[in-house]
């Protein structure tokens, strides 16, 4: 287990569902039997479309939502904590480790509260720290950490600009000390010249305060450039995996074939070669049996046009993952 | 040949409580027939406001210059007043797609009827025509079972399906002028491929010209012939779109250009334009961008130095202060 700080094992989330109230109870299959390993002081991204299941895994690591079956086991330097089998005071512990950054910093911050007490407040609520003065002195350094001057703590959110919220978010996510953070589209939100900054400074605190992180992105760009490891997922299942370099180089799967081809090329003589997927992302209320992908697949085989073949991964390359589907 | 198009000096200014902003200052753009403008820029760069400005959408508090000129078809939208005049050209001559297609559709009207409507506002048809003229153009855009759509809400369909529906009430007038605002931005990239794709053989179809906004210089490499790269309500740079991307001479453009991480090239570091985008109420003087410029010439760094764009290649434009900080690497 030694250099793995979450394992996900088998992870299913389910959500009950109800058109109306006569109509008949049904699952939305969110995320399914999803496993995944994170290093210690990785970059782990996940990437796919809106309605892939990103958000919904993230937040299942996080213990936010209730697993329907599988385990996270998170690897702490002493103990291992099972996050389906946790009591409060092991959450309350849980939650100092592992911390969520949001996407939308114009709407993550509390209006009425200044800098200093938005980033306090998770010191507070968890107890963590005794008095008034340790509380300002931990502020003050992590504040300091993420290049915020310390007259900005006596100011109001709205006096900042999008790139400078992102780095209050920052500082609160950290001011507990955690050793997992969730970054769930944390630079969707800001312009490109900003977005650079956060990322580097992401990867900065990273190697300054030995930070994992699982990057939650639907842009593949942002995710090659920051990323060690990549997990492409498509309606609820892992379709590829495997260390950013490799996967982007040289993908396996039609999906993430086809998601590289989209992303529109900076180079103006390069037009249209996408590989045009035709229609939609189906509904997970009803996902399409065998393959998910296979209703939109540019070149299915036979086998799984017919939805015969089983989800599930297989090595191609080492530590490189594959859907079965696209590799027979 | 006259221009489709031409806005010449244009400011925009809002008041507002504390005090006259300046969103827009001295633009002067151009498109033709059939012809893509792209226009770049971050956040409270003033692309949307001068967009807006060409359908005279500003709010009340919006004041425009004497000698600003926005020129459609020979006429000057901003000496329109009357409703008459002015739904010439909103939805007339000029069409509009939103970033948001949820927020732009009203979500209690059937979207047949919300397309007929401005049909029958627009031409001189009756309700069967312009029932059949609007299902023909669904049927153009891509969407499967367009009888059956169009008599669906806006809440009934998916994202990239709403920016389809969108398109086609927004072409059903037939405009000349089409004004995209962000038209993919909140779209998943393989649906944005696709919405991309349409807008191109739409415009070659009906050979109409477009200004399309975005933020996202890839999309603007797809889809423009000329661009407009602006900075906070100014135009630092415009010219062929392959010029502008290949060999960029402003120090802004640069810098956007290395902020944007690169698929094919991984090894490159992410550089950050340095700073923030100042707000509009202390607009710097002189060159807009000096308070990021990274390398700013002495002059242009006090602010001496006056925006004015100058010719450094056939058609190809840039501030004058961003051409001598090129000069100095």
């Amino acid at each position: 287990m030694g250099d793995n700080l979450i394992s996900v094992n088998n992870v299913s989330v389910n959500f009950d569902y109800q058109e109306n109230f006569i109509s008949k109870k049904q699952k939305i299959h969110a995320v399914n039997n999803i496993n995944i390993k994170i290093k210690k002081g990785s970059f782990f991204g996940l990437v796919g479309e809106s309605g892939s299941g990103k958000t919904t895994l993230g937040r299942a690591i996080l213990g936010a939502n209730k697993i329907s079956s599988g385990n996270v086991i998170f690897h702490d330097d002493e103990r291992d904590y099972d996050l389906t089998d946790m009591n409060k005071q092991d959450l309350k512990e849980y939650r100092k480790k592992a911390q969520l950054i949001f996407q939308d910093p114009y709407a993550a911050l509390s209006p009425r509260m200044t800098v200093r007490d938005i980033i306090a407040e998770p010191l507070e609520v968890m107890r963590i720290t005794n008095s008034r003065q340790e509380t300002d002195e931990r502020v003050r350094d992590i504040a300091a950490k993420c290049r915020l001057n310390i007259e900005h703590l006596r100011r109001f959110p709205h006096a900042f600009s999008g790139g400078q919220r992102q780095r209050i978010s920052i500082a609160r996510a950290l001011v507990s000390n955690p050793k997992f953070i969730v970054a769930d589209e944390s630079v969707a939100a800001l312009d490109v010249s900003i977005q650079a900054d956060i990322l580097n400074l992401l990867k900065q605190l990273q190697t300054e305060l030995n930070l994992t992180y699982l990057f939650i992105s639907h842009d593949l760009s942002v995710v090659a450039h920051v990323c060690d490891v990549v997990a492409v997922m498509y309606l609820g299942h892992i379709v590829e995996m495997g260390p950013s370099r490799e996967l982007f180089k040289n993908p396996k799967h039609s999906y993430t074939k086809a998601l590289l081809s989209s992303i529109p090329s900076i180079d103006p003589e390069k037009r249209s070669e996408a590989i045009e997927l035709k229609g939609e992302i189906p509904s997970a209320l009803n996902p399409p049996p065998g393959c998910v992908f296979r209703t939109r697949c540019p070149n299915p085989g036979v086998d799984c046009k017919g939805g015969e073949i089983k989800m599930g991964l297989i090595e191609v390359e080492p530590g490189h993952w594959v859907d079965q589907c696209c590799v027979l | 040949m006259s221009h489709l198009l031409e806005v010449k000096n244009l400011d925009v200014k809002f008041d507002t409580d504390e005090g006259r902003i300046t969103a827009v200052e001295n633009i002067s753009l151009s498109v033709d027939q059939g012809e893509v403008l792209g226009i770049v820029g971050e956040s409270g760069s003033g692309k949307s406001v001068t967009a807006k400005s060409i359908m005279k959408l500003n709010p009340g508090n919006t004041s425009y210059n004497e000698d600003a000129e926005i020129i459609l078809d020979n006429e000057n939208v901003l000496q329109f007043t009357s409703k008459q005049d002015l739904k010439k050209i909103r939805g007339g001559k000029v069409s509009m797609i939103f970033q948001e297609p949820m927020a732009s559709f009203a979500p209690a009207i059937k979207i047949g009827a919300q397309m007929v409507e401005q049909l029958l506002i627009h031409k001189n048809i009756n309700k069967e025509e312009a029932k059949s003229i609007s299902i023909n153009m669904l049927k153009r855009v891509g969407i499967a079972d367009a009888e059956k759509r169009f008599n669906q809400y806006a809440f009934e369909l998916s994202g990239g399906m709403r920016q389809r529906a969108m398109i086609a009430m927004a072409l059903s007038t037939m405009p000349k002028l089409l004004l995209a605002d962000e038209p993919t931005t909140a779209l998943d990239v393989t649906i944005q491929a696709q919405v991309i794709n349409l807008i191109k053989d739409i415009i070659k179809e009906y050979q109409m010209g477009v200004i399309f906004i975005t933020h996202d210089l890839g999309v603007i490499a797809q889809v423009a012939d000329h661009v407009a790269v602006m900075y906070l309500g100014s135009v630092v740079e415009k010219g062929p779109v392959n010029e502008i991307l290949k060999n960029p001479k402003h120090p802004y453009t640069k810098g956007l250009l290395q902020a944007l991480p690169d698929i094919n090239n991984l090894d490159a570091p992410l550089s950050p334009i340095p700073g923030n985008i100042p707000s509009p109420l202390d607009r710097p003087t002189g060159c807009v961008f000096r308070t990021r410029c990274p390398h700013h010439n002495t002059e242009g760094k006090d602010g001496k130095i006056e925006m004015k764009l100058i010719e450094v290649e056939p058609g190809h434009w840039v501030d004058q202060c961003g051409i001598k900080c090129g000069q100095n690497g």
